[in-house]
């Protein structure tokens, strides 16, 4: 073995290192990006579990838009009060504290209670579902209940219970993307520290919406006339509760002649 | 003219009949990891197509022209792995920055997958391939460039197929993953009825 049969390689290997090195070191400085390095520290900040409750793709990809501006700071719903702090103090600017809020399915109308249209046999997706005819349920309100919110969870927060679909409050996080994807719109935050809601959302008159649903809102106005505070109103023949008047004294719930307000803490 | 058609046969074999992942069961990583979308799985293959084809012409002249050149008499044809790696990982680097300036939507949409194209067992088996089968230089260029493009080809039709499978209700049992690795089975099977086409 002669010596030449080492240094050749090596000195061609070398070499190839070299002018690679080179070659990407020169490229590294033209091809330069400018990256705003807040956005590395924003999303640092927000919690990381890509949920899309904010209508982003990604927890970066709301970071990129804080720091452009299209965001508000406390866009994150999931986000911890400490991290939406950070996140203002990397911005500069003062934000208010976001109220933790968890999803709350309003409707009532469970497989023992709401009336069937038809038997349903299709891809197992609300989306679907409700292109065939606004879905299975008589009620053009009501929960579809095939699970397009389940899948869309990711803290295993909201299941189907009797073809309804219940939020476990215990894990849910207020992220928003199973309230986004509901066709029928029946999924809403509403402030953890509420206490009764009115699990109906049925615009139909009282009559219609006895032929639909054995739990549904028949607009009988017999919450809004015993609530001491005044604190619901019934529109479109449906209540609603003020949750910033409430005082949580439970008449409503106890008067609800359909038992549709209930506890909801 | 024979040289012309030698090349067209040697295109369409390395294409269709040893397509990279249905009959060499090469870059199954990818194939199986970006093939939720056919738009990002698009996005793949042609990133994969340009690493192999330029990887391909790189890997090509090092070889002849550094390691086993006839000008010289040395032989250092059993530091061609070694070679290919550093060659194909430089060449993965720059095209990496070179999307991150100018194409940032692929960039994004490739993700961790880019980088991943280094060590993509496809591209380096593309050059050692060439080697194993002295090939001259068009030779070498036009095999790097179909063999990708028949690895596009699969990852394409293989996305398509699974976001047909996404509506589709299956055994809790064959959910997701399972699934996807019958399918792509299945595929490969079809793929198989090419290899009874011989050339010439």
């Amino acid at each position: 073995m002669q010596i030449q049969d080492v240094l050749i390689p090596v000195a061609i290997f070398a070499g190839l290192g070299i002018l690679f090195g080179v070659i990407l070191a020169i490229a590294s400085r033209v091809f330069a990006v400018q990256v705003d390095e807040r956005v590395e520290q924003i999303t640092e900040a927000l919690p990381g579990a890509n949920c899309g409750g904010c209508g982003y793709s990604g927890c970066a990809a709301l970071a990129e838009a804080i720091v452009k501006g299209e965001a508000k700071p406390n866009a994150c719903n999931s986000c911890s009060s400490a991290g939406i702090k950070t996140i203002g103090e990397i911005m500069g600017m003062e934000v208010e504290e976001a109220v933790p809020l968890h999803a709350h399915v309003m409707c009532s109308g469970n497989c023992h209670t709401a009336a069937y249209k038809y038997r349903y046999e299709g891809a197992s997706d609300c989306i679907a579902a409700e292109k065939l005819g606004s879905g299975n349920k008589a009620c053009p309100n009501g929960c579809i209940g095939l699970g397009t919110c389940v899948a869309a969870c990711k803290y295993d927060a909201i299941h189907i219970v009797d073809g309804l679909a219940v939020v476990d409050d215990t894990k849910c996080i207020g992220c928003g993307a199973c309230a986004t994807l509901c066709p029928k719109h029946i999924i809403t935050l509403i402030p953890v520290s509420s206490k009764y809601c009115v699990e109906c959302r049925s615009v139909e008159n009282g009559a219609i919406t006895r032929k639909h649903c054995d739990a549904g809102c028949i607009a009988c106005k017999i919450c809004e006339k015993n609530c001491p505070v005044g604190a619901i109103t019934v529109t479109d023949f449906v209540a609603s509760i003020d949750q910033s008047k409430c005082i949580s004294c439970g008449k409503c719930a106890e008067k609800c002649p359909r038992k549709v307000i209930k506890l909801c803490d | 003219m024979e040289y012309f058609g030698s090349v067209m046969s040697l295109m369409f074999t390395a294409l269709l009949v040893e397509n990279f992942i249905f009959s060499k069961f090469y870059g199954c990583c990818p194939f199986l990891g970006v093939s939720e979308k056919p738009a990002t799985a698009l996005g793949m293959g042609m990133a994969v197509t340009f690493v192999i084809t330029v990887s391909s012409a790189v890997t090509w002249l090092v070889y002849h022209f550094l390691l086993v050149p006839e000008w010289a008499d040395y032989d250092l044809g059993y530091l061609k792995t070694i070679a290919f790696i550093l060659v194909i990982a430089a060449l993965v680097q720059f095209i990496e920055m070179f999307l991150r300036k100018f194409i940032p939507t692929l960039y994004s949409a490739l993700g961790i997958y880019l980088p991943l194209i280094t060590t993509n067992c496809a591209v380096l088996s593309s050059a050692l391939l060439i080697v194993q089968k002295e090939y001259d230089f068009i030779q070498a260029v036009c095999f790097g460039f179909s063999a990708s493009l028949g690895f596009t080809l699969a990852i394409v039709v293989f996305a398509g197929v699974r976001s047909r499978m996404e509506n589709a209700d299956p055994p809790r049992a064959f959910k997701g993953f399972p699934l996807t690795l019958i399918a792509a089975g299945l595929l490969a099977m079809a793929f198989s009825c090419f290899s009874g086409i011989k050339f010439g």
